[in-house]
């Protein structure tokens, strides 16, 4: 037990735990009160830390795409998400007359609830975290599942025809990204030899970053392609299906969704810098483990600086490509890299060293020879389809109209 | 053991609690005025025909299915790399020949065309 300035939050659950003993309650009231008092802080702080990321990303993408972004209510338009949370409680929302009632209004709680359960798992710092879960890891898989159902559910339950066509897609996209996921998952298990979020954090006394980087770049890839944000933007794609999933939700129904989005996106930069770069870990987190916190900040704020980048810069993928990158690109690699990793860190495992610098040396191996082949294979020309059009190109003898 | 369990039901259980009171209080303040053509279904201004409950492309059953095999998988996998640390080499070369047998099934799935989009 660390004195309470090292550890506050684990301090006051001791403090009440006594405190609750000393008025008679059974052993079991007193774990389910501190139980249930956690879980409800986490998850109300993950759901009310939405307001800041929703000022966060409008401002960095419109400095993007050259704007200033929100500027307006209070200082950098801090309070701009304030505003439009007044106005889209005291929205009316619209429940279409088909609508099959119970998928349609389970579909945007369950969405904010899978993204949320992954908070219950994650290390904060050293001692404070939801719960280390032994098989942690499979939580996120699964919660990574039911998302997939809220938007199928969201899809199915409309009864409209964009709807269930963005239903569709993610059924496609969600579930294939989901293979590479879980199959780059499989080489920080082998790396750490736990499935508990906590212990795979405490394994890497060199960032998995650097002894598996190709899965850290399929994980990240596909679990922003499993966020369902652009470019992988397919389920809602605004220009081809209205919006998607969501075409029939209005008011904070709908609202839900972007909580789900925005949540997503930064729970995936939370996750990428617990799982590959060493969540807590930094000088001194261990003796006082409330620097954790600032060290796993500042971690997932470059993560999702990056996954914004993303956003801002990439234009949305065709269907096909997007099934092509996963099954004839990111699958493949993942299975060849899980390969490879097994044979080579079981003989090395007593130089923790000279199996970094094995493990980093075939990753590369990996990544340049899939890069150029997958390279070759993109720049190869198309055959053309069809009669060569004429290209429109004026003749000299045509009038042009001259400016003044 | 079994507390972190009741951890997580507790902890879905609010993450389902919140949204849901979010929306049901955003039900008390808003107006409600629905109509017959407010509530009637998008698309594109003109009245909707059929049901939207349609049967969808076989290919997004050939995906399923091909993520089915990965994801069934990676189930059997998870434990094999789990104890990776304890396992001797022969045991590792067993589990990658599983693996190598599943890679030959994705080139199969490939060369027959079950992962091309039309």
């Amino acid at each position: 037990m660390l004195p309470w300035y090292q550890d506050p939050v684990n301090f006051i659950a001791a403090w009440l735990r006594t405190v609750l003993s000393g008025w008679g309650l059974a052993p079991g009231a007193v774990d389910f009160i501190l139980t249930f008092l956690g879980a409800g802080i986490t998850a109300l702080l993950g759901m009310l830390w939405v307001i800041f990321l929703i000022w966060y990303e409008r401002k960095l993408i419109g400095r993007i795409q050259d704007r200033f972004g929100p500027n307006r209510v209070g200082p950098w338009g801090i309070f701009q998400p304030f505003a439009d949370m007044l106005k889209i409680f005291v929205k009316e929302y619209i429940t279409p007359a088909g609508a099959d009632r119970v998928p349609y209004n389970l579909a945007p709680i369950l969405s904010v609830a899978s993204v949320l359960l992954i908070w219950a798992v994650i290390p904060f710092t050293m001692t404070i975290m939801g719960v280390n879960l032994n098989v942690g890891l499979l939580l996120i898989i699964a919660s990574g599942g039911l998302s997939v159902l809220a938007v199928l559910l969201a899809g199915w339950g409309s009864n409209n025809k964009f709807a269930m066509l963005g239903g569709f897609r993610a059924v496609a996209q969600l579930i294939s990204y989901e293979v590479p996921m879980v199959v780059s998952l499989l080489i920080p298990v082998i790396l750490s030899g736990s499935l508990g979020v906590n212990d795979i954090v405490k394994a890497q006394n060199i960032p998995f970053l650097v002894t598996a980087p190709v899965a850290a770049l399929i994980f990240f890839i596909s679990s922003v392609a499993e966020s369902g944000r652009s470019p992988f933007d397919l389920v809602e794609a605004e220009s081809e299906l209205v919006a998607g999933f969501n075409t029939e939700y209005s008011g904070l129904k709908f609202g839900m969704f972007y909580v789900a989005e925005f949540l997503h996106a930064f729970t995936i930069s939370l996750l990428f810098s617990t799982l590959f770069l060493g969540g807590w870990r930094g000088p001194f987190a261990e003796q006082y483990p409330l620097l954790g916190f600032l060290y796993l900040g500042i971690k997932t704020f470059v993560v999702y600086f990056v996954v914004i980048l993303f956003r801002g810069s990439l234009p949305r993928f065709r269907i096909d490509q997007m099934m092509d990158l996963n099954w004839k690109l990111l699958t493949p690699m993942a299975l060849v890299s899980l390969i490879i990793t097994a044979l080579v860190a079981q003989p090395l495992v007593s130089l923790p060293w000279v199996q970094a610098a094995a493990l980093f040396a075939a990753n590369a191996a990996i990544l340049i020879i899939f890069m150029g082949w997958a390279g070759r294979k993109v720049s190869r020309k198309r055959p053309i389809v069809g009669r060569p059009r004429p290209l429109a190109v004026p003749h000299p003898d045509d009038h042009m109209p001259v400016e003044p | 053991m079994l507390s972190d369990w009741l951890y997580v039901g507790v902890f879905f259980l609010i993450a389902m609690f919140l949204p849901g009171a979010a929306i049901f209080v955003a039900g008390l303040l808003a107006p409600k005025k629905p109509n017959p053509i407010k509530n009637s279904t998008y698309e594109c201004g003109i009245e909707t025909v059929g049901s939207a409950w349609v049967q969808f492309k076989a290919q997004y059953y050939v995906y399923t299915l091909v993520f089915l095999v990965f994801d069934v998988e990676t189930v059997l996998l998870f434990p094999w790399a789990l104890a990776y640390n304890r396992l001797t080499m022969f045991a590792i070369l067993e589990g990658l020949l599983f693996v190598v047998i599943l890679l030959g099934g994705l080139l199969y799935a490939w060369r027959k065309g079950a992962l091309e989009w039309v």
